[in-house]
């Protein structure tokens, strides 16, 4: 599955470093899944890619997806997102909660990692998450290290705020401090975890002092303006998976570029806020340039829940059916692939469109919240130019298109 | 179903022992209140009553009872016939990670005697809540082991008492209090006989009407190749999905959930296409078709046409023909008519509704 994962140190007990330790990414993981096998179709393909995280075969090398990475040697191109911090913390949860979208409270059952569990998540663009077992010294010889590091995105550490945190500080400035010289380019993404359980005064304090002494630290061994950002988290709202978008977001090289078509789109269209989001996970890639507020995110992704919901209860595999006069030629619609699906919610108390879905291909669907001024009759409007934001980013994305690729222009 | 005496109001009690869970899921089910919002309920002093109404003429006088045992000794002694006098539903609310699991039974036996005694024609309903708490993979076995535990000690009603495991943090909750509901309604057949001829003439594959506040279904119908559905908990999963996101849209457009109706949503995709609107003042219709264009206005349009005959099953005022005068094609089955003729003699009587409420709602609707 994983080719480049090599070991250099020749030992003869196994050691938590070992291949023979790793676990790669399993839909057992899921839980009670959502995911139904053989449904194929419009807005239902997250169900089949879990349990094949592969690169599907194709002759086209992957150009476009391949995310910023600093210190790649030659390796698979999936950059990588590597969970670590102390025991506890809360790692494997936000890996399953946000790849396997397990419920938050069943996280309790979720046993210690004791070996580096790797999971490969194919969409839009492919990555690799590593949830790391908290114990583990990141830098013991045993490690190879530069088959950890060489293909990473960011470094994600994870931060028990309901906790003591001066061992987890301590141990992420050595990390940081031991990746300095032969990885200067990682993001390092810290990750203040679990505040749901504080209060908001509480909250504020305990994220403000984490970051302090972070940089303090830092600064003390002569390290400045290291590349590191803090969150605010849990597993209990969207807090994580908005705070993942961030990250990703990073990671995309096409940002400037989507950004700029997501604002056309909006000013043309009187659209509030528009989101790019991938379906799977939730994480937004992209969204207009206009103030980002939590709420507006929420609002969408609880959106994508109710239309994912309801495809998967729908869209269920059926037998042919005869009595429905145009199932065969909708099938016809279904492979050539222009039948994306679309979603509208009007409210009671507001008469316009409020809330707008459409797919944009097999991985994404745009998501926009319409302003006051954009009237019900705009929709075609609002169709028409979708179509055009879509067309645009088939050329940013080739990769994420259902049919084949595009031959090379 | 129920073949007693009809009462508009239907009496339904919620005990077990302080702390269970009874004003946590009621506040769920009835008030709008997420999950985690429940921590902040404290002890229900005495009886909390609530009416909620529901699709025909069925009126939900929940009487939220205080489980703490000052109150309980109370509700069995001074307050026996007032309390446990017309019930039309007992919902007895067991905690899975009670330590004190006999003693609880003890309580349920002596307040199933009262029932019994003043209510013999009520029905139970025993929830073992808390479900979350357990490993997914003891559940159904402790659940089980408890249930027959707790139907040995229900007297007369020990045959026909129904068991549900519940949680708050999933649908079975729903789950649990669609089958309640569906219990209470009185004249759920008639509801289903029309919403049968509706899909029909709107070649729906599946239709499913629920009351707007609650998002509990009614009642549903379905057709043709979607009784092979395998989802077959898709109910409660749409009660608690709509639920969820009336939830989000409230918090979003700062109006309260109680009124975060959408006028309508549609869902199109190549295998199905799937909408919302409303059906009456206090329901919803949910309608999944064949994705065709052609079938969804069509569809819109005709629920827009039948929407009068629904009002009157809300608010009951003359006899009315059937469905069947509102569309110019369809054809009369004999069993409506039948359907028809029996609602109408239990509306006799009942005096002149107000026809117009329930149809008011239409503004919503674009195109
Ligand atoms: N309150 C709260 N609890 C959380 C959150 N995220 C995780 N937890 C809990 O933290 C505990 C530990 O979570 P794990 O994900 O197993 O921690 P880990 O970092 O993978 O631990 P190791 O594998 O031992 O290194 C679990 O009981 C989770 O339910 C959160 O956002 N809020
Ligand atoms: N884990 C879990 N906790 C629950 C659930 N339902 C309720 N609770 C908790 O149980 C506690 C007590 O709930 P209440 O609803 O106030 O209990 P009650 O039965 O109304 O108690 P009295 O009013 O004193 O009779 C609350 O703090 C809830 O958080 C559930 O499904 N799972
Ligand atoms: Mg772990
Ligand atoms: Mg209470």
């Amino acid at each position: 599955m994983d080719s480049s994962h090599r070991r250099l140190s020749a030992q003869s007990q196994p050691s938590p470093y070992d291949d023979s330790y790793l676990e790669h990414g399993e839909a057992s993981q899921a839980g009670p899944s959502r995911l139904q096998p053989g449904a194929q179709l419009t807005l239902m393909r997250y169900l089949q890619d879990l349990p094949d995280a592969d690169i599907p075969v194709s002759d086209v090398p992957p150009r476009y997806h391949t995310g910023r990475l600093p210190n790649s040697k030659a390796g698979d191109g999936k950059p990588r997102l590597l969970l670590m911090g102390q025991r506890r913390s809360g790692k494997s949860s936000i890996s399953s909660v946000v790849f396997h979208k397990l419920p938050p409270s069943e996280t309790l059952y979720l046993e210690t990692t004791t070996r580096i569990k790797k999971e490969s998540m194919h969409s839009f663009m492919d990555f690799q998450v590593w949830d790391f077992p908290g114990h583990l010294d990141y830098f013991d010889p045993a490690f190879d290290v530069d088959n950890i590091f060489e293909e990473i995105g960011a470094l994600i550490w994870v931060i028990d705020a309901q906790d003591e945190y001066l061992e987890a500080i301590m141990r992420l400035n050595t990390t940081i401090l031991n990746l300095q010289h032969s990885y200067p380019n990682i993001n390092v993404e810290v990750f203040v975890h679990k505040v749901d359980g504080l209060s908001e005064d509480y909250k504020g304090d305990t994220f403000r002092d984490i970051i302090q002494r972070v940089q303090d630290e830092l600064s003390d061994h002569g390290y400045e303006n290291a590349p590191v950002s803090f969150y605010q988290t849990s597993i209990y709202d969207h807090s994580i998976f908005e705070a993942f978008s961030k990250v990703i977001q990073k990671l995309i090289p096409q940002l400037p570029t989507l950004e700029a078509l997501l604002n056309s789109l909006c000013s043309t269209c009187h659209i509030e806020k528009a989101y790019l989001f991938d379906i799977m996970s939730k994480i937004y890639i992209a969204t207009d340039t206009s103030p980002t507020d939590i709420g507006s995110y929420e609002i969408c992704s609880d959106y994508i829940d109710v239309v994912i919901d309801v495809s998967e209860i729908y869209g269920w595999d059926r037998p042919d059916d005869n009595d429905e006069k145009d199932d065969t030629s909708h099938s016809e619609i279904i492979e050539i692939g222009n039948n994306d699906a679309e979603s509208l919610i009007t409210m009671e108390r507001k008469g316009n469109n409020y809330l707008y879905l459409r797919e944009i291909n097999k991985y994404l669907a745009l998501i926009c919240l319409m302003g006051d001024d954009s009237p019900a009759e705009k929709k075609a409007v609002i169709d028409y130019n979708v179509g055009v934001f879509q067309a645009a980013l088939k050329q940013v994305f080739p990769r994420a298109e259902r049919d084949v690729p595009l031959p090379e222009e | 179903m129920n073949t007693g005496k009809r009462q508009k109001q239907r009496k339904v009690l919620l005990m077990g022992k302080s702390g269970a869970g009874k004003s946590s899921m009621r506040s769920i089910v009835f008030s709008n209140y997420v999950a985690k919002d429940v921590r902040r309920l404290g002890a229900t002093i005495d009886v909390e009553h609530s009416n909620i109404k529901f699709m025909g003429n069925l009126m939900l006088n929940l009487w939220d009872c205080g489980g703490q045992d000052g109150f309980v000794e109370n509700y069995l002694t001074h307050q026996r016939n007032h309390v446990f006098g017309s019930v039309a539903v007992l919902i007895f609310v067991f905690d899975i990670e009670s330590r004190e699991f006999q003693a609880d039974v003890v309580s349920y036996s002596n307040i199933i005697r009262a029932l019994e005694e003043c209510s013999p024609g009520a029905k139970v309903f025993c929830l073992i809540h808390k479900m979350d708490l357990v490993q997914a993979r003891l559940r159904v076995q402790l659940f089980e082991e408890r249930a027959e535990y707790i139907r040995t000690a229900s007297e007369g009603f020990r045959d026909a008492v129904e068991f549900f495991p519940t949680s708050i943090w999933d649908q079975s909750l729903y789950k649990a209090w669609t089958q309640i509901i569906y219990f209470l309604i009185p004249n759920a057949s008639v509801i289903e006989n029309l919403l049968q001829q509706l899909a029909e003439i709107i070649d729906a594959r599946e239709l499913i009407l629920y009351e707007r506040t609650t998002c509990l279904m009614v009642t549903h119908v379905t057709r043709g190749k979607e009784s092979e559905n395998p989802f077959t908990d898709r109910f409660e999963r749409i009660s608690s999905i709509l639920k969820t996101h009336k939830q989000s849209m409230s918090k979003h457009t700062g109006i309260p959930a109680g009124s975060a109706n959408f006028a309508e949503m549609q869902i199109k995709t190549g295998r199905f296409m799937f909408f919302i609107t409303r059906l009456t003042e206090n329901t919803n219709l949910a309608a999944s078709i064949p994705p065709s264009e052609q079938i969804f206005n069509a569809a819109r349009v005709n629920i827009l046409l039948v929407r009068p005959k629904f009002a009157e099953l809300d608010i009951a005022s003359k006899p009315r023909p059937g469905i069947q005068q509102a569309f110019a094609h369809s054809a009369q089955s004999e069993r409506d008519r039948e359907a028809g003729s029996e609602e109408d003699r239990e509306r006799v009587g009942r005096g002149k509704g107000k026809e117009a409420v329930g149809m008011g709602g239409g503004g919503g609707f674009e195109g």
